[in-house]
């Protein structure tokens, strides 16, 4: 049967018309490819963002901070959350949230060429993605080209050296050390399942300057369609470098963000029996005066995880300031020593009773 | 067997240059076999490919030696790793910057046969939290012997299930040649653990059989300890059998902090807490401070969950050689001087469950049954006795107030292996 000419052109245009408006209605970003086991090579790819290299995400694409980060070598992060339409995370008091299959956790790392100037002359290095699959979350990591147009899957991971100023005005240079998948999971683990570790009520629970002007995130996450409910007084954490908070809590916020996905009884670290959440209310259990395990060279000859009023003769604080990778902790994600946590530690280990 | 299409420079080549770029297979179907070429790309190449694997898949390693700057991880079921050889492939980690062991293992059902991996900074072979792990004809080594430095275990699968490792050797560990941790059914046999601090471990484990080994020139041969505050306690039912346990007299390099830091220098086999547990057929000689050594955990703990005692031992048809002649660290300062130089073939410090057991000893069930032959040697120090009694007491040679039986203990099964013992 013959198709006349003008009836195709309106067919057309009502294609093209019908795309444009599920373009506009979910943003650009692909579900589909979300969903699938096999990765894109590109991270243009996933339609994240309007525009990439400014890291401008689109509509559905959402920025949030945390209240306490996880330190990695001072990389500036930017951090976005999806979750597809007519969908909803669900909220949870203590656990990270629990994203439908769609979602994803999108996070750049990225260094100023100096910190006194945090927003110019920005270098993205790398942009990991977590990735909500039907058979649970999986994680790719995204290296960003010379160009900063574009970045690209790198399966198994890669190093690559990032010079920087930093917020002393001291010239710094490291081995930035780029996640693979596995490594990704040494942390994002939770009784061997992959899991996020950022967004939990605790830790979103703060504001965040959008561009309609401010609001704490979990009301925002959930009156944007995000979050399928928020309790009346979620829980929260203090800022660790607010001298006016009280100092456990600032510390256990900090050993909570650093430490706990692994170091508790669902995570990797469990074989050692310190375990680091921020709601551990067992003194052995984090650290009091308990014993090492496996430690080995780690334990630097001191006899416990936190000695009391110790902190010079305490086990984790001797990991934390080492960068030895047999020695230190974090495992991953650090090459260098995080001096503003180092010195919370300490304050916190040299006033413990 | 080999796919044709899945050859070296096909798949691995593609993956290591330009992943995805064609419709091709991502990476192989299960049974396949995936050869990483040496070269520049090998580390990358081999990562990615323990990455992308298919369950099923064999991962091949070519005859070399590689310097690798960053750990190896698998996490994909059903994986076969394999190598030339312990001697012929050789992962040199001496170079690493990231990483706290050289290869981790983080799921079921994964072989690592026929490689070596060299002078990791922290642990050599990590397995944690999986089900039927195999380490065979695998080396770790750290080649410049004992060291501080070097890295703390050799072979080190922990909280796992079926743990089979036949015909490894380690050299060098700072603190376990061959460590197994709060895991269940193990089987660790024809394996060489030597110059180590501690040769071969078992910790707070349930159902382990070790057996044929060689344990020489460590600190300590043969370890079996349960700790407190972990996870997973009470280690029990463990077979220590056929062994060999020599000359085991480095002195102890294990950091301090760490529980195998107190081991004496010249220990054939120390079982410290644990219940059930039979030793026999094993043939310890030349261990400088003693070959046989039972003992309560000896720090401080507050656990009310952990039992610190050595309870429930059948020691039978051991051989026992030259050993006591120079004790070191505990042995020499409670031991020798209660029981004198050379220190006997088998000690027991006696401490048992409070005061009733201390004058009655302890319950059946409970009790340390030793048949030895003739002239074997032993001191039980009465340890708790001597602490409640006001004179002391002191220690009691008589082998024959340990005559008795015990009901053996079956062998270990593990799912992945057909021989068992």
């Amino acid at each position: 049967m013959c198709i006349e000419f003008r009836t195709r052109i309106a067919c057309l245009g009502l294609a093209v018309f019908l795309s444009l408006v599920m373009a506009m209605s979910s943003g650009a970003v692909d579900v589909e490819l979300i969903k699938q086991r096999r990765p894109a090579k590109a991270l243009s790819a996933y339609g994240f963002f309007e525009d990439l290299t400014l890291q401008t995400p689109v509509t559905g694409v959402v920025p949030y901070d945390l209240q306490v980060p996880l330190f990695t070598d001072y990389a500036e992060k930017y951090r976005f959350a999806y979750v597809p339409d007519g969908q909803t995370a669900i909220y949870d008091d203590s656990e990270a949230f629990r994203f439908p299959v769609g979602s994803a956790l999108i996070k750049t790392f990225a260094y100023p060429a100096d910190f006194r100037n945090p927003d110019t002359n920005v270098r993205l290095i790398e942009t990991r993605l977590l990735l909500r699959q039907e058979k649970g979350w999986n994680a790719w990591t995204y290296v960003w080209n010379d160009e900063q147009t574009d970045a690209v899957l790198k399966v198994a991971g890669t190093m690559t050296p990032v010079a920087f100023v930093d917020a002393s005005g001291t010239e710094k240079e490291i081995n930035y050390i780029v996640p693979n998948k596995n490594q990704c999971k040494g942390c994002h683990s939770l009784n061997g399942e992959f899991t996020p570790i950022g967004p939990k009520a605790r830790n979103l629970n703060k504001d965040y300057d959008y561009k309609n002007g401010a609001q704490n995130q979990l009301e925002h996450w959930h009156q944007e369609g995000l979050l399928n409910a928020v309790t009346p007084t979620p829980p929260s954490m203090p800022d660790m470098f607010d001298a006016s908070a009280d100092l456990n809590d600032r510390a256990r916020a900090y050993l909570d963000i650093n430490c706990a996905h692994c170091h508790r009884a669902e995570g990797p670290a469990s074989t050692s029996g310190l375990f680091l959440t921020y709601t551990e209310d067992n003194p052995t259990a984090w650290g009091y005066e308990k014993r090492p395990v496996a430690a080995g060279r780690g334990s630097g000859g001191f006899l416990y995880d936190i000695a009391p009023g110790n902190a010079d003769q305490s086990i984790l604080y001797h990991r934390m300031q080492s960068v030895d990778p047999a020695v230190m902790m974090p495992e991953v994600g650090r090459t260098t020593v995080h001096t503003e946590g180092l010195s919370l530690i300490r304050e916190w280990i040299n006033n413990l009773d | 067997m080999k796919h044709p299409l899945l050859l070296v420079a096909g798949l691995v080549g593609a993956i290591a240059v330009a992943p995805f770029m064609t419709t091709g297979p991502l990476s192989a179907q299960a049974g396949e076999t995936i050869s990483i070429e040496a070269g520049d790309a090998f580390h990358e190449s081999l990562q990615e490919a323990l990455i992308l694997a298919e369950a099923g898949t064999v991962i091949e390693l070519p005859e070399g030696r590689f310097e690798l700057q960053t750990g190896l991880s698998i996490d994909v079921a059903d994986i076969t790793l394999r190598g030339q050889g312990m001697d012929k492939t050789v992962l040199s980690f001496a170079g690493q910057v990231a990483g706290s062991e050289g290869l981790l293992v983080t799921s079921d059902r994964v072989t690592m046969e026929g490689f070596a991996i060299e002078d990791t900074p922290g642990d050599g072979i990590k397995a944690k939290g999986v089900d039927r792990v195999t380490f065979r004809d695998v080396r770790v080594e750290w080649t410049r012997g004992p060291n501080a430095e070097n890295g703390a275990y050799g072979i080190y699968p922990v909280q796992s299930m079926n743990v089979l490792i036949e015909g490894v050797k380690v050299y060098g560990a700072s603190d376990a040649g061959i460590y197994v941790g709060q895991s269940q059914h193990i089987i660790v046999r024809n394996s060489l653990a030597e110059l180590n601090v501690a040769g071969i471990e078992i910790e707070n484990c349930y159902f382990a059989d070790v057996y044929d080994n060689v344990a020489t020139r460590n600190t300590g041969g043969i370890l079996v300890f349960d700790l407190p505050n972990l996870p997973q306690m009470g280690g029990h039912s463990v077979r220590v059998f056929r062994n060999k346990s020599f000359n085991n007299n480095t002195a102890n390099f294990a950091p301090e902090g760490n529980i195998v830091a107190t081991v004496p220098r010249g220990t054939g086999l120390l079982i410290m807490a644990n219940n059930n547990i039979e030793v026999f057929e094993n043939e310890f000689h030349d261990n400088a401070s003693v070959n046989l050594l039972m003992a309560a955990y000896p720090r401080e703990y507050n656990d009310p969950n952990y039992n610190p005692l050595p309870r429930g031992i059948y020691v039978h048809g051991n051989t026992y050689g030259r050993a006591g002649y120079e004790p070191d660290k505990a042995v020499a300062d409670l031991i020798a001087p209660a029981t004198g130089v050379p220190v006997p073939d088998i000690v027991w410090d006696g401490a048992v469950d409070g005061f009733w057991s201390a004058f009655f000893g302890p319950d059946d069930s409970d009790k340390i049954i030793i048949k030895e032959s003739e002239g074997v040697t032993f001191a039980n120090l009465q340890l708790v006795k001597d602490m409640i009694l006001p004179w002391g007491a002191s220690p009691k040679f008589d082998i024959s107030e340990h005559a008795g039986e015990r009901p053996r203990i079956s062998p270990v099964v593990v799912a992945q292996d057909s021989r068992g013992q």
